[in-house]
Parts: C-alpha cells; structure tokens; sequence
C-alpha cells in the first residue's frame, strides 16, 4: 500500500494524479478462511482490522451482501460521544472515542475527526436530575463531562432558543471531547488497512446460508459459493436476525427503520452536537455547511430502509422550536437505515449458542460512535474467547436478568 | 403511510392514529413454567424480513387491541383480523400463501413455539 501523505500529494500533482492505486483490492473469495467476517460495515471492518493488528489473524475474509460501508455506516448521523451512566456502556463507547481521537494517523487516512464537543439539553426538571447524575458518574469513569448552565448552552450554541415555547433549555450535559467523523472514510480506512494486511473484502457476496456440524460453525454458503472457515463473527446490525435464523437460534432483537435528513448547505453557525432529548431531536453542522437532523424511529418492524413520513414533521418541530432560524431551511435529503434493537436497548456482543460463531448486533442508534471500541471488543473476543468490554454485553444476560438499563442504543434521540 | 383497516368499527386508519403492540400471537408463560420459556416469552422476537404478525391499538380511535398481518419487507399488509384468536385466521393465512408461495406459519429455526 502506498502511504498517503503531503509527498504523495505533491508527487501526484507534478504527474496528473496518473500514480493513485485502488484503496482496496477486489478478490474472489477464496476456499478456507481462518475467519469470516459477515458485514463490511464499520463494525465488521473495524473487527477485521484488530484482529490483525492486535492479534496477527489476518487470513479473514469480510463478506458483504451490498457495497462496502453501504448500510446504516453510511446512513447515520456521525455523532461521536461516550457520555453513558452505566459502566459498561461508558467503557466501551469511551474506548471507541479515544480510538477515534488517533484513528486518521492509525490508518494513514483522514477520517476527519472533529471534537467540537457535543451537549445533551436538559429540558425537564428529570433530566437536570439525570444529567448531574451522569457527570458524577462519568468523573468515577474517567470519561471527561460536565453539567453546564443555561447561559454557558447559549454562548456555545448562539442560535439555540432557551425559553421554547414547550420546554426552556434548563442546562446541559457537555461533553468537549465528543463530536462528529466522516462516516464513509471510517469504513473506507479500515477497509484499505484490512486489504493492506492482506484481508480479502468481497463485495456484492450474500450469505445464503450458514453451515453447522456438531454444533460448531464450519463455513457459510454464499451467492460466490461455499467458503469455510474455523470462526464466523456475524456484524449485520438490521439482518442479524436473519442470519441468526440461518444458523440456528433467535435473537432478542427487532429491527426497525430509523430515519435522519440533511438540509442544504448553509453558512457555518453552529460549531457543537446538540441532543434535544425531550422534545427529540439533534442537530449538527457538516464540513459541507448542511445541518445534520436524527429523527425518530417507528414503532413497528421494518426492512424497507425508509420510515414514516410523520416521524420527519415531528422532528423538524422539535427542532423549529429548538432553534427558530432553521424554520426557513429546505432539506435536501432524507433517508433511512434499519437499525436492531434488543430487548433491554443495549448491544450484544458475545458468543452464541453455535460454537465458534460470534455475534456482533444490536447497537440500534448508538452504532457509528461505537465502531471501533465495538471492533476493538469484537477481536479480542474472537481471537481470545474473552474480552473485559464485552462480558456485559452477553446474550445471556437476558436469561440472568442482567440487563444494562440504559437504553443506548434505544431507537429515539435519547 | 401505514395504513390499516380496523376489525371492530371499520375505519381505515393511517399509523398516527394507531399505537403499535410488537410481535403477535406471542404464547405466554408466568409462574411455573421454565427458566427457559419465559426468557423467550419476554425476549426472543421472530423479526422476520417478510410476513410478520403484529398487534395494534386503534388508540385515537375505538380503543380496540387488532391483529395485523403484514410484509415487512415491502410494507404490504395482507390484512387485519380480531383480537380474540391465538394464531391468524383462516382467510390471513390464505391470502398470505396465495401471495407468498411456500410460505407456512410457524416455522422457527429453533424449533421453539
């Protein structure tokens, strides 16, 4: 792999940028991987890439029904932070952060990564309540947050209405270190740096069936055919049931359409996240100057990557309220992603009844921020059989009523 | 726009006058049943990517709890029936075969249920 850097940059311009060599290769699948990766999204990539970098496995195979980085790691909102009351949650999240803090020089490619800082409004009385209790939480956790005024919120976010005409901003929770990334160049860069090691990504390759003898996984029928393989780590967020299904055993776990939207691109004025939670809603500013809207998830099952229109009007409202000045903007696109949500909102991550296969799923809204903490997890479990970060997050916590009650990744701006 | 037809007062509701119920035709076990039945009454979820069951509310409406059957893969709704049944009737179950050959109800790939 050519490394990218100001010389390349130079040595290109003097030759009509001739030399730029594909970021990733293209191969067919082979016979035998040491592992299958299904799911070449920033979870299945980030997987893949620590399992070579952290422990040397590097005959993997990343297999994608769709194009690479296509699903919901390109359908989210970029919103990076690790904010979260219970333990586990914050480790992993605050893991995944710190990873982003150093992934462009890991990588040797710009995911443009920005700590501008993300506030979480707290509207209600409950939530002033709640919020403190996270900052406390948070300073026992190491993870950098804190409770601020009414008037520090409007001098962060000068556009922001404190007294709306539902619920006045009463503070927030600030977290400066948190903020927004390039989605698309998260997978793009772990794909080069898995292809770089020598990981083979198989694009348009849907698995039509996962093969299990004795009780152990042993290979995954695809539309490329056959491929074997000693381990499987399935990382298909909305599908995972699906795929569950092929292997053999059910999930707690429903997949609904989450939807967010884009507006054209306007003039830099506002350089923050800001979650309004209670009237639901958040809203931040791209490189582009568009303004970035999470919206709301529906209440019923849904494949079709598209949600109900309702949802839109209801989160434009919160944010008109929010921040009047975005009455006039027109959006410029809306979209989709089909997100899986567990019984208790919070991901799993863990092996399964078939041995050797390991699942990866259920981070419904709180995916893109997790990616690599997720991987970074998702590896050591697969190479090793353990892993700190994920012990939590175990499909059986649901038998031993362990839950983690929090709802992070619980389909509503939150 | 979801819309669905309600059983009882026969309005065709569009999905903000309904509340949605989760999976439907769910067997429900309490004290005295296994560990391992109770943990998949509360927990384990079909979530099929094609026809699924579903309970509504008709909620700004009549009130009534309905069942719906519907596609999840195209948003097709194969229809709405009572309330009062444990699995689909008849007709549903018809008219889901005739539009989706091969298709049975009740087929896990655990065996469960």
């Amino acid at each position: 792999m050519k490394r990218y850097s100001v010389f390349a940059v130079a040595r290109e311009a003097l030759r009509y940028h001739t030399g730029w060599e594909r970021a990733w290769r293209s191969p067919e699948p082979k016979r035998h991987y040491d592992v299958v990766i299904v799911g070449a999204g920033g979870h299945g990539l980030a997987t893949a890439y620590y399992l070579g970098k952290n422990f040397g496995i590097t005959n993997v195979a990343i297999i994608e029904k769709g194009w690479l980085g296509g699903g919901n790691t390109g359908r989210n909102t970029t919103i990076i932070r690790s904010n979260y009351l219970q333990d586990p949650s914050a480790a992993i999240y605050e893991k995944a952060r710190s990873l982003y803090e150093t992934m462009s020089q890991d990588l040797n490619y710009n995911v443009m990564f920005s700590p501008r800082g993300v506030i979480m409004l707290a509207q209600t009385e409950h939530e002033i309540r709640g919020y403190k209790r996270t900052a406390h939480a948070n300073q026992q956790q190491g993870v950098k947050t804190e409770w601020i005024t009414p008037e520090r919120v409007k001098e962060l976010v000068p556009i922001i209405n404190l007294h709306g005409p539902r619920y006045p901003v009463l503070g927030g929770l600030w977290q400066e270190r948190g903020g927004t990334a390039r989605h698309d160049a998260v997978a793009w860069g772990y794909a080069r740096a898995c292809s770089d090691m020598g990981m083979d990504i198989i694009q348009k390759c849907e698995v039509t069936g996962v093969r299990v003898e004795n009780g152990r996984t042993v290979g995954v029928d695809t539309t490329k055919g056959p491929i074997d393989c000693d381990k499987i780590g399935m990382i298909v967020a909305g599908n995972a049931s699906v795929l569950s299904e092929m292997a053999g055993f059910r999930l707690p776990m429903e997949s609904v359409a989450l939807q967010a939207m884009v507006s054209e691109p306007i003039k830099p004025c506002m350089d923050v996240v800001v979650m309004a939670n209670t009237v639901h809603g958040y809203m931040s500013q791209s490189d582009k100057g568009e303004m970035v809207i999470g919206g709301g998830t529906d209440g019923f099952n849904n494949y079709t990557q598209r949600g109900s229109f309702h949802h839109i009007e209801e989160t434009v409202r919160a944010l008109v309220e929010t921040f009047p000045m975005v009455s006039r903007l027109k959006m410029l696109r809306q979209w989709g992603g089909i997100v899986d949500v567990t019984g208790d909102r919070s991901p799993i991550i863990s092996k399964t009844p078939v041995q050797n296969c390991f699942i990866n799923c259920g981070w419904g809204t709180g995916g893109f921020k997790s990616i690599p903490g997720s991987g970074w997890a998702m590896a050591e479990l697969m190479a090793t059989g353990h892993s700190p970060l994920t012990e939590e997050f175990s499909i059986n916590r649901f038998k031993e009523g362990k839950f983690i009650d929090e709802s992070v990744a619980a389909g509503v701006a939150h | 726009m979801l819309i669905l037809e309600c059983p009882y007062c026969g309005v065709k509701a569009e999905e903000t006058e309904l509340a949605a119920g989760g999976e439907a035709h769910l067997k429900r076990f309490g004290p005295g049943s296994s560990d391992d039945d109770f943990h998949d009454y509360l927990f384990m979820r079909e979530n099929p990517k094609g026809v699924h069951f579903e309970r509504w509310r008709h909620a700004n409406g009549c009130g009534k709890w309905f069942h719906a059957a519907r596609c999840t893969m195209t948003l097709e709704v194969f229809g709405t029936y009572t309330a009062q049944t444990s699995e689909p009737t008849q007709e549903i179950k018809d008219k889901i075969a005739a539009k989706r050959p091969g298709w049975t109800w009740r087929e896990f790939a655990d065996g469960q249920k």
